[in-house]
């Protein structure tokens, strides 16, 4: 049986969020906020987990940190359950704010919520639920990284995570048609066309320093002859570090947003670029906490949709890409919804030779970077790089130079990696492959 | 929008412009938009010498811009677009560009008559709006929720009043927004402020606000309401201004609120886009009365009949009736009253009822076709793309826009002909 006794021992990181809250904590403040917390957002779920976990620990080989760090069990699923919301529900809230800085820790930059431990649990507890709802209390009590709470700030003052303004939005994409015209005649990023049938969405960072993702994606509609457009107002980010920080409220206003820009052009459905957790905020989680069961509008994930283009002959690949590649399946679109083998697909059809790395699919090893931990920051980065080890070993094993990956956050976490540990690798977008390899008419 | 109103209702069709071949010079025509009565079309046009012009009913404008986007008709049937000229932007109306000139400009706003046109501008990374090409004297470090109130005559945005630097959380926390009427923001700050609202008679202003990281509410010419909420949504002014109702969250569910104090009794789980009938005396709201369950609700009884997804609500002139577009396993229709037509389709547009409200009429997409439904019948004559429609002000007749092929067509019919 998995020992309760695991401590945390860490090296201490200055993060002034955290900082920040914790000074304006008191021990009665944490008490009243965590047993209203726990009586108004949690119920039978958790108590059922909770009664259900006979600490086995089984869960432990699942999760990269523990593999990472030689094994230590306070990195284990189960050990982060038992400092945090196990102590909480077990005190009913009377811990000191020192508990409440190192259960934010362990919440927002020791887990991803990969949801890889469930597989691995032989109950199937939703661990990730759990660290969650540790996220979620944090939040309530202010107690929330400075770099995640940053990001937040800007989902809120913006509705899009990057401080992106109004008009810097629409000048970035006026700006990459006209670049991408200069290749291809004729071509445009239509703007707020009422009843296309399609609205394209990305995250922040797109416009911000992934602006080339935008022009590819205009490249690649237009040689499929799409009817499509994005929008000229607030709504166009699909992504949320709210869903991440515990802001729920501030998750549901992003996701509103989103649902009811889509639904004012009147398209017939959501495209989304190439990302990850802005899936499963839009797919799963956002839009079920503002009531819908599923989506109003129909959305698709990129890989869905270039699956579609290819296999429909819309877009048709000239060249195959000039090396093997391996593939990453990142969390929340194959572990989430079963999308890898479409993603495989589609690679497939680009390069010569696909090269799995072990394990994959829905056991894959996470990037480390999702679930919010790229943005809580440089205070965190270390913990970020050499708790994934793991993934390093399993990228270099695979002896390819190229590794796809369909999500924004997995380019984050897997450069850091690849930096790191001095892979010699580079890393794509499925994007980045049908731009270099399809078939265009105008050349 | 098509307008019923100065309107020519003589029965038939007729041709307005073809957009099929841009002709010699042209490489291209955009998406088509109709002015308010349905007698003019235009479009960009891109032209070969790498320029864009605005062409309207076969003619170009006088001018040639090196960019041209965003053509929209004001509802007095003024023609606008945005176009930028030596790297600098504003807006043209009727092919004659605004003397001010900015950095980027964005997001026309038109009053309600089409006399009045607001626009937001950018110039030296500094935010606010132009009001009929005067500029606000104040610009802002950031400047969004744009709003132009009923009467166009004056102008609000979420207004940051303070510089930001970069991941200043504690700074952020403690506020450095307002909202500004005209550029003058009010006398305090929030953490955020959305969803701006003007009074019917232009006079009061109110907003969501957050007061705290964890604490919404409503403020009203920036007094909040003396409670806070976990969440709120976009308060609205009643029909006489004297008060302002807004959904709020609280033990996790939501319920409509006025002045602050709770109004409506029954919590659910969303309510949002509450409106007042015409004469004020009833309101209506989407709501999800349980979980995946959507409809309308009317002074806080939810009609029976439930959908996935429930939008585009808006009551009869008189305030009697009302009708919503609603879908349920991906098929759309009309819900009127209570009931939903018997037909589905693949998209539905806002359903709009007659002047009479005895009709209700709808943009319906079939075999992807969008045509016009009225009652839940399609109408048979239409040929092409159906884009917009108006009823006449007897409600008797109805105009409406199609694009078939690249023939852009006006086209007036009589109730009761042509049913499908």
């Amino acid at each position: 049986m998995y020992s309760n006794g695991s401590t945390m021992t860490r090296e201490p990181v200055q993060d002034d969020g955290l900082a920040l809250g914790l000074a304006r904590l008191t021990p009665e403040r944490i008490a009243a906020t965590t047993q209203a917390f726990l009586k108004e957002e949690t119920g039978a779920r958790l108590q059922v987990y909770l009664d259900t976990c006979v600490h086995c620990g089984l869960c432990s080989e699942a999760c990269h940190y523990y593999l990472s760090h030689d094994k230590d069990p306070s990195y284990s699923p189960v050990g982060k359950v038992n400092q945090t919301i196990l102590q909480l529900v077990k005190k009913n809230g009377r811990v000191s704010p020192e508990f409440i800085g190192q259960a934010a820790r362990v919440a927002y930059t020791e887990c991803n919520l990969c949801r890889r431990c469930s597989m691995y649990c032989p109950f199937g507890i939703d661990i990730a639920y759990m660290v969650g709802l540790v996220r979620r209390l944090c939040f309530k009590l202010g107690v929330t990284p400075k770099y995640l709470q940053d990001t937040v700030n800007s989902h809120s003052a913006t509705l899009n995570q990057m401080w992106v303004r109004e008009d810097e939005w629409i000048d970035s994409l006026q700006w990459q048609e006209g670049e991408a015209r200069d290749e291809v005649p004729g071509l445009r990023i239509p703007l707020e066309k009422e009843g296309a049938e399609i609205m394209y969405s990305v995250i922040g960072p797109e416009p911000k320093f992934r602006t080339q993702l935008i022009y590819q994606a205009a490249v690649i509609m237009h040689a499929a002859g799409a009817d499509w457009t994005m929008p000229a107002t607030p709504g166009w980010d699909n992504s949320d570090m709210a869903m991440y920080s515990g802001d729920y409220e501030l998750m549901g206003r992003l996701k509103r947003a989103h649902f009811e820009t889509a639904m004012r052009l009147k398209v017939k459905r959501i495209v989304m670029g190439e990302c990850g957790h802005a899936f499963r905020s839009i797919h799963d989680v956002g839009n079920r906490w503002l009531g819908w069961r599923d989506r109003p509008i129909p959305v698709i994930h990129a890989v869905q949709y270039y699956h579609e283009l290819l296999t429909s002959g819309k877009i048709r690949i000239a060249k195959k890409y000039d090396e093997a590649v391996t593939f990453h399946d990142p969390c929340n679109i194959v572990r989430g919804m079963g999308l890898g083998d479409m993603g495989r697909e589609v690679a497939k059809a680009l390069t010569p030779e696909l090269v799995e790395m072990h394990p994959n699919r829905e056991h894959n090893y996470c990037c480390c970077a999702g679930g919010g931990v790229i943005n809580c920051g440089p205070p965190f980065r270390n913990t970020r790089v050499s708790g994934n080890k793991i993934k390093a070993e399993q990228l270099a094993a695979t002896g390819v130079k190229t590794v796809i990956a369909p999500c924004h956050n997995c380019h984050g976490g897997l450069e850091d990696i690849i930096h790191h540990y001095k892979l010699d690798m580079k890393i794509k977008f499925l994007g980045d492959l049908i731009y270099e390899c399809m078939e265009k008419p105008w050349e | 929008m098509l307008h019923g109103h100065e309107t020519d209702w003589e029965v038939g069709e007729r041709k307005i412009a073809d957009l099929a071949a841009p002709g010699e010079g042209t490489d291209w025509l955009e998406e088509p938009h109709f002015s308010p009565d349905g007698m003019s079309v235009a479009a960009v046009a891109k032209l070969s010498d790498d320029t864009c012009t605005v062409r309207v009913n076969g003619e170009d404008w006088p001018t040639a811009f090196e960019k041209v986007w965003h053509v929209r008709f004001s509802p007095d049937g003024r023609l606008t677009a945005l176009v930028q000229q030596d790297g600098e932007w504003t807006l043209a109306v009727d092919g004659e560009p605004w003397e001010n000139t900015f950095e980027f400009v964005w997001n026309p706003l038109f009053s309600a008559d089409g006399a009045h046109i607001a626009l937001c501008v950018q110039s030296g990374a500094r935010y606010g709006l132009a009001v009929d090409d005067t500029p606000w004297e104040t610009l802002f470090a950031n400047a969004n929720n744009a709003t132009l109130s009923p009467d166009g005559r004056r102008t609000a945005a979420a207004v940051q009043t303070e510089p930001l630097g970069q991941a200043e959380i504690e700074k952020f926390e403690a506020g450095v927004f307002s909202a500004a009427v005209d550029a003058e923001p009010w006398s305090r700050n929030f953490v955020n402020v959305w969803s701006l609202a003007f009074s019917p008679d232009s006079a009061r202003l109110a907003a969501e606000v957050r007061t705290a990281p964890r604490e919404c509410t409503i403020a009203v010419d920036g007094a909040p309401w003396a409670r806070t909420y976990a969440s709120v949504w976009e308060p609205r002014f009643s029909p006489d201004g004297k008060s302002v109702v807004a959904p709020v969250r609280q033990g996790g569910g939501w319920i409509l609120a006025r002045d602050g104090q709770k109004f409506w009794d029954a919590s659910y789980v969303q309510l949002w886009h509450q409106m007042f009938s015409p004469d004020g005396k009833r309101i209506a709201a989407i709501v999800c009365p349980r979980f995946g369950r959507w409809t309308m609700a009317v002074d806080d009884r939810p009609w029976k009949e439930t959908f996935d997804v429930v939008t585009d609500a808006a009551f009869s002139p008189d305030g009697a009736r009302l009708a919503a577009a609603a879908a349920r396993d991906g098929r759309w229709t009309v819900l009127v009253d209570g009931h939903a037509w018997g037909r589905s389709f693949e998209r539905v547009w806002p359903p709009v009822f007659s002047p009479d409200g005895r009709h209700v009429a709808a943009l319906v997409e079939e075999d992807g076709r969008r045509r016009l439904a009225l009652d839940g019948n399609v109408l048979s004559q239409a040929r092409g793309d159906v884009l917009g429609f108006a009823f006449s002000p007897d409600g008797a007749k109805i105009l409406s826009t199609c694009l078939d092929g690249g023939a852009c067509i006006r086209r007036v019919e009589r109730l009761g002909n042509g049913r499908g």
